[in-house]
């Protein structure tokens, strides 16, 4: 594990580093509901945790920041290019971690799936071949290749869809309530892979020891941002508040 | 088509093939056996509508094709395209098609009575008319004992129609899938 | 279900796709041609021989595939035993048996991928109607990632059902698994989009007309 994080740097090296998103005046609604309200943010920190009870909008927001979902009012730009009008580009540079792997694992076997992003970026065959052999190393999949995606444990698909976006060389990584189904090993193991990243990321989560060590914390409630700081001071405002 | 179009296209077939799995009644006297795959036809067709239900259906008889034996019976590969029963494959994806398109027609008034009359039109009588010519020919039957031999299997295709229709309507309440343009506006 | 594909280095791995499946094509349509026990019969053999010998395939490969047909060969047999006479039923049961034997041949020794490849070239031409090949191929592979999720599923909610006592299989069960595995594969869509598969050919679906002039200021 130790050996694959130093393999880890010298491979992100070749990646930009920093991301900066800004967030514009957003507003969602899903039929006439709202799900976000007034959201203005510039993010630029490494390690971004976003909290709030079900339903605050955290997950909508997420899909924001990928050009996944196209705010009903407002922008947002990733390195100043408008999720609406350039998505394409956008999701080069933001890659989408799903909660549940089965919705994100397409094809049936490992390394069939782990090539599927490259492909679709028009990544040359043997670059995708070269890629998708370092994550299936890094991430202790090789012995699994072949095999169905079905078969894998949760953790290992988790770690699967982790390293599908991976390979795709984006700057920053969005990861969806990564841990929510997963047991407190594999949770454990997806917290040290995120930390180990090179890459930005901001992760929606209702594990909250997931957030030690991150830069910003911002907590959502009924679609707005009602607080935005350190994990020492968000977190424990949130868990009283929660009561 | 949206790339979220493909990802229900995918489901369906895939419906279709764990309804394969589904330990098949075989009939002695008739090469047609009894399937609970016209059941997923019916619901592919009334879940997803016209263009979608039928592509699902086409993609599933590629994966067939491919040589999954997902076929009702553990059946699977090319060979199930040349046998006598060939015809009532052939006939799956223009009935799921017919059936999308009635329930598209019908979906301002969509209910039980209305999702029964798509799927006996698209679901048994399109199926027969398609079916049982083939049968008939690549059987090397008489028209009318490949009739009256199909005939067997009818009280179970409008059990199987009543059933879908029952789902499909409840499916629409909870999770509507096909989206008219005009509703498509008010619905946000 | 999916497991069907055997890894291996055989020369019937390494053999093209495409002509695995012209090959099993062709038997296909040799063996209907035919109503000679011995042609069917060699048949049966050198397809069993293929299989085991040539690509080194596990024998329990084979039979996991044969098992399913049983009951529905039997049948035939039956019928065939009743209204035509045994040598028309053995032929007509071997030729499905040699069938069966070389789809599952073809299919443990041939990467989906690799399937899927010419299914894209043989549709390749219907590009003139602007059918996608690719996304054909993408479909039925998320068609195979799809089939034991939704058997997956369907035991689960069988499971939930049983334990709150109802010991059959109902209708009523389809709705709530018919409900889950759409709400699903909506996720997997977004998943498509994020990537990168809606990007591929350079078109964007365009629905954004109202959302744009109230764009940001």
């Amino acid at each position: 594990m130790r050996r694959g994080r130093r393999a880890d740097a010298a491979a992100a090296a070749a990646i930009v580093p920093r991301t900066a998103i800004e967030v514009h005046d957003v507003a969602h609604f899903y039929g006439d509901r709202p799900v976000l309200t007034d959201v203005s943010l510039t993010l630029t920190e490494r390690r971004i945790g976003v909290i709030g009870a079900n339903g605050s909008g955290k997950s909508t927001f997420a899909r924001l920041l990928n050009g996944l979902v196209i705010p009903a009012e407002g922008s947002v730009l990733v390195d100043g290019l408008d999720t609406r009008t350039q998505g394409r580009e956008v999701r080069r540079r933001v890659g989408f971690v799903f909660q549940d792997p089965d919705a994100q694992i397409v094809h049936p076997t490992v390394e069939e799936d782990m090539a599927f992003g490259p492909h679709n970026q028009g990544v040359a065959a043997e670059e995708t071949a070269r890629r998708v052999e370092e994550m299936l190393v890094r991430y202790g999949l090789a012995g699994h290749r072949d095999h169905p995606a079905h078969l894998l444990s949760g953790g290992q698909k988790q770690l699967l869809a982790i390293a599908g976006v991976l390979v795709m060389r984006p700057q920053r990584i969005v990861f969806d309530e990564p841990t929510t189904l997963l047991d407190l090993a594999n949770t454990r193991r997806v917290s040290r892979v995120i930390d180990a990243l090179e890459q930005d990321a901001v992760v929606v989560t209702h594990h909250l020891d997931l957030l030690d060590g991150f830069d910003r914390v911002l907590v959502f409630e009924d679609g707005r941002v009602v607080a935005d700081g350190s994990p020492g001071e968000t977190v424990p405002w949130y868990v009283a508040r929660m009561g | 088509m949206k790339t979220k179009d493909l990802a229900y296209i995918a489901l369906f077939a895939a419906i279709m093939a764990v309804l394969g799995l589904l330990p098949p009644v075989p009939v002695p006297g008739i090469p047609v056996p009894i399937t609970a795959q016209t059941l997923g036809v019916m619901l592919a067709g009334s879940v997803l509508g016209a263009r979608r239900g039928g592509l699902a259906l086409l993609v599933f008889l590629a994966v067939v094709a491919v040589g999954l034996p997902v076929l009702s019976g553990g059946r699977g590969g090319l060979a199930v395209f040349v046998g006598p029963s060939a015809g009532f494959l052939y006939s799956w994806p223009i009935a799921a098609f017919v059936i999308g398109l009635l329930t598209e027609l019908f979906w301002r008034r969509y209910n039980l009575a209305w999702a029964l009359v798509a799927n006996l039109i698209g679901g048994v009588l399109v199926i027969y008319a398609i079916g049982i010519p083939f049968l008939s020919l690549f059987g090397d039957v008489p028209l009318s004992t490949a009739f009256t031999g199909s005939m067997a299997f009818v009280p179970g295709d409008l059990v199987k129609a009543v059933a879908a229709s029952l789902v499909a309507v409840a499916v629409h309440k909870a999770y509507p899938v096909i989206e008219l343009p005009a509703r498509r506006a008010t619905a946000g | 279900m999916l497991s069907l594909y055997v890894p291996g280095a055989s020369p019937v791995h390494r053999a093209p796709a495409g002509l695995k499946l012209a090959v099993l094509a062709v038997l296909g349509v040799g063996l209907f041609a035919t109503g000679r026990l011995d042609l069917v019969a060699t048949a049966l053999l050198l397809v069993l021989a293929t299989g085991l010998l040539w690509a080194r395939l596990p024998f329990r490969a084979l039979t996991a595939q044969v098992r399913p047909v049983w009951i529905w060969l039997a049948a035939l047999f039956g019928f065939h035993l009743l209204v035509t006479g045994p040598l028309v039923g053995a032929v007509a049961v071997l030729r499905l048996l040699t069938l069966v034997v070389a789809a599952a041949v073809v299919t443990a020794t041939t990467r989906v991928t690799a399937l899927v490849a010419v299914i894209e070239w043989l549709t390749s031409p219907l590009r003139v109607f602007g059918v996608r090949p690719a996304r054909i191929g993408l479909v039925i592979a998320m068609t195979l990632r799809f089939i034991p999720l939704v058997a997956d599923r369907a035991a689960r909610i069988r499971e939930a059902q049983a334990a709150r006592g109802a010991d059959r299989v109902r209708l009523a069960m389809v709705v709530p698994l018919l409900v889950q595995v759409l709400r699903m594969a909506t996720t997997v869509g977004e998943a498509l989009d994020a990537r990168g598969a809606g990007d591929v050919p350079g078109r964007r679906p365009r629905r954004r007309a109202a959302a744009e002039n109230l764009g940001t200021t």
